[in-house]
């Protein structure tokens, strides 16, 4: 974990964000080097959600630092960062049942000015998930778990982010339809040099991705390792990651 | 049955009136979950700026136009400094808000404009046609449908084909979501507003040659309006304006068979027996989300 200037994404020191009296992140420090994928694991309430909540602006952490390719983005709110090319795919991926896909789609997009690149990359989006290009007139609401889940990650992906948050993309999601979606991401990451930070309740299979894991509890980092090495530890894993 | 034909044409003009106060209620609605009880209010201020247009020597189109315009930075205003710091509060916030701008809005159009009612002129002409015994439908009722019309299916394409409009439907449906996607959802519910006080505006000035401009002339036109926006259910444009003119036509047949005297009960009658038979309005397909 060398402090190299260029080669991080993301670079969070020390965040803090509470809600009232409850502290969900409790000085929490974290680096994703561009191009990698780092999982974040934890049990229910560890704030793993929290986390990428105050990455993307939806809570306003009460201190600490997050550094997007060495900019301050700390306290700024989620249309800025989004812009800034940060893209946040919400736990329970937050599609709009009241629009088509083609809407979900093209909305993710629309804050950027240049318009060929625009529908560029919204047939790449097409492209990336041959079930949405079947339905692109469809409602959203009338599409299934996974259908939805790669709706939420095309419609982040049209915006070109150069850092992406992906919270429990696994959630309700059968483990055939999981594998498919974690091995786009690794695939993403690879090709095109796109960061993620990948939350995860689902331990292996976010393990089976990631080129490094941190383990949050009670709102701290207690772990931050090799996901082999995290995978490895007996302890880490009856503790916090129940596998 | 020429009478029968006659009545239900003649409640086509003013329930178009009703219809536009519904959508414009609608739009709020669906931007804010704020039921705006000064919309009738603002509306007959914009009225008034109207008519001091024409008395200066200015031309129908020119007031009108200033009426939607004022409408369009009254509705802003509204929004941005006087609703915005309530809208994430209890909804009881924002009606107690939106009555507080309804009183005060009246309380200024009175210090303004005195109490006296005036008759805003028609321009066209309030004659009826005449197809054998049916009499119906003035040139000024023409223009009072066809523009309520044109609106409608204005801001229909401005919400469904263009991207100001995918921005603030992803704005009414789900603030949160949009933006995350780089949606600047403040501006979008001000745009809302805005929209629908140019609606109100135009419904002002299009009432107002039958109900002479006063400070409370449009307090029974948002109570029709309103009705109407229940009928077809808060969440719908379509449901708004189908309750509205359904509404309007309703009344003309109280009107014309039972007596005027009953118009404004027999409207709260049908509210009941809707609220009662369908809560959400009859046009509403969104009553149930949230899963």
């Amino acid at each position: 974990m060398a402090e190299g200037a260029g080669g991080l994404s993301l670079e969070v020191k020390d965040l803090v964000t509470s809600y009232g009296a409850i502290t969900a992140l409790n000085g929490v420090s974290l680096s994703v080097p561009a191009g990698s994928i780092t999982a974040v694991l934890g049990a229910n309430g560890a704030g793993k959600s929290s986390l990428l909540r105050s990455l993307s602006g939806l809570v306003r952490p009460r201190s600490g630092s997050v550094l997007l390719d060495g900019k301050e983005i700390a306290g700024r709110a989620p249309e800025d960062v989004v812009q800034l090319g940060m893209s946040h795919v919400p736990e329970g991926r937050g599609v709009i049942a009241e629009l088509t896909v083609d809407d979900n789609l093209r909305l993710g997009g629309l804050w950027r000015k240049d318009k060929a690149d625009r529908s560029a990359a919204l047939e790449e989006a097409y492209a990336l998930f041959p079930p949405l290009d079947q339905r692109r007139k469809r409602l959203a609401m009338t599409l299934s778990g996974g259908e939805r889940q790669m709706l939420a990650l095309g419609r982040a992906l049209v915006a070109r982010p150069r850092v992406l948050l992906l919270d429990e993309p696994s959630l309700g999601l059968a483990p055939r339809i999981t594998a498919q979606i974690m091995g786009l991401v690794r695939r993403l990451c690879d090709e095109t040099g796109l960061t993620v930070l990948l939350v995860e309740q689902n331990a292996r299979s976010a393990l089976s991705v990631a080129d490094h894991g941190v383990v949050l509890n009670l709102g701290s980092v207690v772990a931050s390792d090799d996901p082999a090495k995290l995978a490895a530890d007996d302890n880490l894993r009856h503790a916090y990651l129940g596998f | 049955m020429a009478r029968f034909l006659s009545v239900t044409l003649g409640g086509l003009s003013g329930g178009m009136i009703y219809a536009a106060v519904a959508l414009s209620l609608v739009l709020i609605w669906r931007a804010t979950r704020v039921l705006n009880f000064a919309q009738g209010a603002m509306a007959m201020f914009t009225a008034y700026l109207a008519y001091k247009v024409l008395e200066h020597g200015g031309s129908y189109w020119v007031a009108l136009l200033v009426a939607l315009a004022s409408g369009l930075v009254l509705g802003a205003f509204v929004e941005r400094v006087l609703v915005r710091p309530v809208e994430n509060g209890p909804p009881l916030n924002a009606v107690v808000v939106t009555l507080g701008v309804f009183i005060v809005v009246e309380g200024l159009a009175g210090m303004f404009f005195g109490g006296t009612p005036h008759r805003y002129p028609t321009h066209f002409s309030n004659v009826n046609y005449r197809v054998g015994d049916v009499s119906a439908l003035a040139p000024f009722d023409i223009w009072v449908i066809v523009s309520v019309l044109v609106v409608a299916v204005l801001l229909g394409l401005l919400f469904r084909y263009t991207d100001v409009g995918l921005r603030m439907r992803a704005a009414a449906f789900e603030g949160e979501v949009a933006r995350m996607l780089g949606v600047r959802v403040g501006r979008m519910l001000t745009l809302g507003w805005a929209l629908a006080a140019v609606i109100g505006a135009l419904a002002a000035v299009l009432v107002s040659p039958n109900v002479p401009l006063s400070p409370t002339s449009m307090d029974e036109v948002f109570v029709f309006g309103f009705t109407g926006a229940v009928i077809g259910g808060l969440d719908s444009p379509v449901g708004a304006i189908l309750g509205g003119v359904g509404l309007g036509v309703l009344l003309n047949y109280v009107a014309a068979y039972a007596g005027s005297d009953l118009q404004t009960l027999s409207a709260l009658a049908v509210l009941v027996l809707v609220l009662m038979i369908k809560p959400s309005g009859l046009f509403s397909t969104t009553a149930t989300r949230r899963v």
